[in-house]
């Protein structure tokens, strides 16, 4: 016998369940429990860049919306830092702002939305230009293990043609899934998106 | 007067190479996920997840600074009683059910404790019920319990809570499914990629085995590691039973920002 590597394995993930709004959003879920609350909205008054409303829904197999689901977002800022001592890139980092948010989908018509602002391009560790984009999580009852995707912007359709991760992404048809679309609704920007997790238009997911 | 070059050997093409060799910085990667300990995203045993589970191949993303970086919490996050699901909800008294700690370490795959992580929990009261309004099971709502709670791990990675052991009850997936009684946890880590959410069940309960959530786990030993020993030893006698639940996230190559503790 080999000497042993001895690492321990990783905990296996279990779904969050029906019931993730109030174990994890509790005060969106209109229960009132703790002082202090996570919420949706990242931006605070200080918060630098362009305000912007994320705003989707998660469908199943059949096309409807999931109205359990939670998802988290992280983001950089608009400069494109990262608030966390892994990000080294030179850009200004802002203290109030922690580029984290969890949202749930209303119990009804199953839309999740934030706040936030849009972030800036980061640079990846080998010095290439990643086109500005949001990392969304994904757990509800029936998901077994978290999902991994990303939300980039129509209007940036120059650096997402040289995106990294997006050129991973074969065939390139199903980029696009991974693409949130810009408007303007009563003086506020709007950026849609859907998440298909199952179908022709299926979202693209990382293993990440 | 030609002088000698001082140092000819500076001239053999064998010593001309740019710099001694060091081990590899570590990039600050994660460990590559085993997916094989984990539920399948399809497992049509657990009949929700046939509609939910995504059918095309992951893309795998090697981790990028959108993954070894994530969101960063203190106690200024929290509240005095968030830990404590016995008191944090109570009205005019305590919550029925059985007092228990929940304790242990969260710790990544090297085994180092992951400090000042984000563990959040909720589930069901003593008689099986959640506080949610799509919760029908007739157990009634305890006035005193309201079932979620959150801590902050130190700088070991340990955590604790106090609360009453949950109760099982019945779902509709097969039309006599019950779940064993479980408390949902969350769990944060330093990276997003590291982010977790599982379930703690307790020793000895025999709806461990025909649970149609449990067994979506394929790995035996994956299983068993969701299930908490009685920890007699961190009870508070004539108090509270406690349970002992640690959990491993994934492991990270040695970072390359030296001034983060758990970094080499």
């Amino acid at each position: 016998m080999p000497q042993q590597l001895n690492y321990l394995k990783e905990t296996a993930s279990q779904t969050a369940g029906p019931y993730v709004h109030i174990g994890l959003i509790p005060a969106m879920a209109g229960f009132d429990i703790f002082e202090k609350n996570f919420s949706n909205v990242l931006v605070t008054p200080n918060t630098q860049g362009e305000r912007i409303v994320l705003e989707g829904k998660v469908l199943d197999g059949s096309g409807t919306p999931l109205r359990d689901v939670l998802l988290e977002i992280w983001q950089a800022n608009a400069a494109g830092r990262y608030n966390h001592p892994a990000d080294r890139s030179a850009a200004a980092l802002e203290q109030d702002f922690r580029g984290w948010g969890r949202g749930g989908s209303d119990f009804d018509s199953g839309l999740v939305t934030f706040e936030t602002i849009k972030p800036g391009g980061i640079i990846d560790r080998t010095g290439r230009k990643c086109a500005p984009h949001i990392n969304v999580w994904i757990v509800a009852r029936g998901i077994n293990i978290g999902l991994n995707t990303r939300l980039y912007f129509s209007d940036e359709e120059a650096a997402n043609a040289v995106d990294p991760v997006l050129n991973l992404v074969e065939p390139a048809v199903r980029r696009k899934t991974l693409i949130a679309t810009r408007s303007e609704r009563g003086g506020k920007v709007v950026y849609s998106f859907t998440i298909n997790l199952q179908g022709p238009e299926e979202t693209v997911f990382f293993d990440v | 007067m030609n002088a000698q070059a001082p140092f000819p050997a500076l001239q053999d093409p064998r010593l001309n190479r740019p710099e001694p060799f060091t081990p590899p910085l570590g990039d600050g990667g994660f460990f590559q996920r085993d997916r094989s300990i984990h539920p399948p995203a399809h497992a049509p045993g657990y009949k929700s997840s046939v509609l939910r589970s995504p059918r095309q191949a992951l893309l795998s993303l090697e981790n990028s600074v959108s993954e070894i970086s994530g969101p960063v919490f203190g106690h200024n996050d929290l509240g005095p009683l968030d830990n404590d699901l016995i008191r944090n909800y109570a009205k005019d008294g305590d919550p029925v059910g059985e007092r228990i700690i929940v304790h242990g370490r969260v710790l990544d795959e090297t085994g180092r404790g992951v400090p000042q992580t984000l563990v959040e929990f909720w589930q069901a009261n003593s008689g099986g019920r959640y506080r949610h309004k799509k919760d029908t099971y007739l157990a009634p709502i305890d006035p005193n319990f309201g079932g979620c709670g959150r801590a902050l791990t130190d700088d070991t990675g340990y955590y604790y809570f106090r609360t009453v052991k949950p109760g099982p009850y019945p779902w509709r997936n097969y039309v006599n499914s019950w779940r064993p009684a479980h408390i949902h946890f969350s769990v944060f880590g330093s990276g997003f990629a590291q982010r977790l959410i599982t379930q703690m069940y307790f020793e000895g309960d025999p709806l461990i085995p025909v649970c149609p959530i449990l067994t979506t786990i394929p790995d035996k030993d994956a299983l068993d590691r969701l299930v908490a020993p009685l920890d007699l030893n961190a009870s508070t006698p004539f108090d509270s039973l406690a349970y002992r639940f640690d959990i491993v996230l994934r492991g990270q190559r040695s970072t390359f920002f030296e001034n983060r503790p758990e970094g080499n």
